[in-house]
């Protein structure tokens, strides 16, 4: 009844009431719209664009391609099993041609060497004997060159990079490879990636694991103590979240290298010298040391939260002082807990000046390797493969961040 | 008998209890030592006169500071770090906030994918981010033809990659501020007559001004550290301060770094101060005692 007679209640200019209301709320939520527009806009047009094109590299073959599109139509119909015909050797040998006039045939050759080692010297040799060829026939020519030109597994790999696209960078990120037969296992020896990634994992769990550790009970101590000797001890922790990553990684570097303070005392004590900078102790204990605020301070906000009468209600109803911690108030920390190990174990995921500079060559993490790819190698479509491989886990786990914590409950210092 | 109150027990504890509290009290002090000492250690290491990176044996020197502050290279990589680091904290404090505004209106559209969205530049590794934007920069706006223009290796490549990163800490600040802020005040402004331009200026911002600024701190630290996304899309024009110390560490290890780092943490030690002062009065303009 009250509802059918609002929805006849107009306003003073005749329009119903209620049109007029909805006009005012859409009109009110674009404003909202309006507000976050700007942001929105350059985050998708600078971040998640780019991270697009990263993702398109990383199943291109942007070398070979374009460079080879007489090779491709040639071996369209080849199936794969003995050589090709004179066809398919005619147009490579003209693919060889154009690419060397635009002075582009090392790249090609630096591609195929990447799937066929070997490949680039004979790409060079051959090159240079096609382009002092007028007209074929080439078969002829190839096949006395080398033997290498009647290997059909050479052919399948160039009939595979003049495609547009390829599964190769991300197979070898993951150290596989497209065999005869399907997917296989690339040999042992050079099988890196999954070393790399196990390696990621492994330092970021332990690393989480030392700041719960460490901080849960740092946590505990600042949460129970008196405002005003919390909010001192509490400048311990925020002064390092405070403090420039670089400088606490200078520090460590300083602090653990052979001459460094922490060899003094211990050859005052011990008399021997620890060997702590480029290795893996150093850099789990560089890096707990700049995670754990991150770890301590939501564990730290939502200890603030449990009444300290709850522990006090379990000890006069009997419990002992681990049962009461254990069944009453541990059980309320998980929520903290949650937030700060994931936020630290994302985080860690992702980490590359700290082990680049007080870790040693063993102990480099993806991000490491990325960025070798990109600036030592130039392998752009190798090092975003890679990248992709990382981005991915960090977007699962930034998923159950938001599923278990949300992310507007993140809270910054 | 009176130290009982100082472990925070009460007098029936057991010997076990307080035995266990006092191991509880002395862990806890270790951690603190531990967070806190490595950045402590540096600063007596930048006073010591030899290029040993070790405790000032007998003489004290501030030739590293006078390094730091007269050669060429690091002056122009402090001021690299400062422009760089004011135009991110204006664009990323400026967007942050309107966003963040946005967002606290209530019933937005699909809040919680559109946070998730604005926040993932913070999650994402930063090499990542720094490999897609060098790819980016290169070519922006087409993918095939010839670049327009190009972004690598310019200050404004470098900053709009910067705010990228720090416009996540501006809006998770304001919007933390925004929680508490009664959305009523713009209504009750605007009831007694005052444009939304005279709302925003004289109720929204002094509320939500903690929190901005404290964003705009966190905007600051984000550029001031950065160093992943000056080494992939900057050149040596855009060397800044942590560039020039990521480098002092792996290519030539001059004590410099270690003036360099107390300069920082005295910095530190500044910011840690305001944000404080800024909690406080947030905390006191939304009537909350601690």
């Amino acid at each position: 009844m009250a509802l059918a007679e609002t929805a006849n209640f107009m306003t003073i200019d005749g329009v119903p009431l209620k049109k007029r209301l909805a006009q005012a709320e859409r009109s009110r939520k674009l404003k909202a719209v309006g507000l976050v527009a700007p942001l929105f806009l350059f985050v998708v047009l600078t971040f998640l664009y780019p991270l697009a094109v990263m993702a398109l590299k990383s199943v291109t073959n942007e070398e070979t391609s374009g460079r080879l599109t007489r090779t491709g139509a040639a071996l369209a119909g080849w199936d794969g099993q003995g050589i090709p015909d004179e066809t398919g050797f005619a147009a490579l040998a003209e693919d060889l041609k154009a690419a060397q006039q635009k002075r582009e045939a090392g790249e090609i050759a630096k591609r195929i060497n990447s799937e066929f080692s070997g490949a680039m010297s004979k790409f060079k040799g051959i090159t240079r004997k096609v382009e002092a060829m007028e007209t074929g026939p080439y078969k002829e020519l190839f096949l006395s060159t080398d033997k290498v030109w009647s290997d059909p597994a050479l052919w399948r790999v160039i009939k595979s990079v003049s495609s547009r696209y390829t599964p190769y960078y991300w197979l070898a990120a993951l150290d596989l490879k497209q065999g005869q037969a399907g997917i296989e296992r690339v040999p042992a020896d050079q099988a890196v990636f999954i070393d790399v990634y196990t390696r990621t994992f492994w330092i970021a769990g332990v690393v989480t694991l030392f700041t719960l550790l460490l901080g849960f009970p740092v946590a505990h101590l600042l949460a129970t103590q008196p405002a005003r000797r919390a909010n001192m001890l509490m400048i311990l922790v925020m002064l390092p979240f405070w403090t420039s990553l670089l400088v606490r990684t200078t520090a460590w570097f300083v602090l653990l290298r052979t001459e460094g303070p922490l060899n003094d005392l211990a050859e005052l004590l011990v008399d021997h010298r620890f060997e702590m900078i480029f290795t893996r102790f150093g850099t789990i204990v560089a890096m707990t040391h700049i995670q754990l605020p991150f770890t301590l301070l939501p564990i730290y906000s939502v200890m603030k939260t449990i009444p300290p009468s709850h522990v006090r209600a379990a000890r006069s109803l009997g419990a002992g002082p681990f049962m009461a911690f254990w069944r009453v108030y541990f059980p309320q920390t998980v929520p903290g807990i949650a937030a700060g190990c994931l936020l630290t174990f994302i985080l860690c995921l992702g980490y590359y000046i700290t082990p680049a500079l007080v870790g040693g060559p063993r102990d480099q993490m993806v991000s490491y390797y990325v960025a070798y790819y990109m600036n030592n190698i130039i392998n752009f479509g190798q090092a975003a493969a890679l990248g992709g491989v990382l981005l991915i886990i960090t977007m699962v786990l930034y998923w159950l961040y938001n599923r278990l914590v949300g992310i507007d409950k993140m809270k910054l210092g | 008998m009176d130290w009982l109150p100082l472990l925070g027990l009460p007098p029936y504890a057991s010997i076990a209890e307080r035995a266990w509290r006092l191991c509880f009290f002395l862990f806890c002090g270790l951690v603190l030592l531990f967070l806190i000492s490595p950045i402590l250690i540096v600063i007596p290491i930048s006073f010591n006169d030899s290029s040993f990176l070790s405790f000032p044996r007998d003489v004290w020197s501030t030739r590293w500071y006078e390094d730091f502050f007269f050669n060429d290279r690091w002056t122009t990589a402090v001021k690299n770090s400062v422009i760089i680091a004011f135009f991110t904290t204006i664009l990323a404090t400026t967007l942050g906030t309107l966003a963040a505004l946005g967002l606290s209106r209530p019933n937005f559209p699909a809040r919680a994918a559109v946070m998730a969205v604005l926040i993932s530049p913070m999650v994402v590794p930063v090499v990542i981010t720094a490999a897609a934007l060098y790819f980016f920069y290169a070519n922006p706006l087409v993918v095939t033809a010839e670049p327009a223009f190009i972004l690598n290796n310019t200050y404004v490549g470098v900053i709009l990659a910067h705010t990228l990163l720090a416009t996540p800490f501006v809006v998770i600040t304001v919007t933390a501020t925004l929680t508490g802020f009664d959305q009523s005040m713009i209504r009750a402004g605007a009831s007694l007559g005052a444009p939304p331009a005279t709302v925003f200026r004289k109720v929204i911002l002094p509320l939500i001004s903690p929190g901005v600024i404290s964003g705009a701190l966190f905007a600051f630290v984000t550029s001031w550290d950065e160093v992943v996304v000056v080494l992939f899309v900057g050149s040596s024009d855009q060397r800044t301060l942590p560039r020039q110390m990521f480098s002092g560490i792996r290519e030539m290890i001059s004590p410099t770094i270690t003036a360099a780092a107390t300069v920082l943490i005295s910095l530190a030690v500044l910011m840690l101060v305001t944000v404080e002062l800024l909690r406080r009065r947030a905390e006191r303009l939304r009537g909350i005692r601690v």
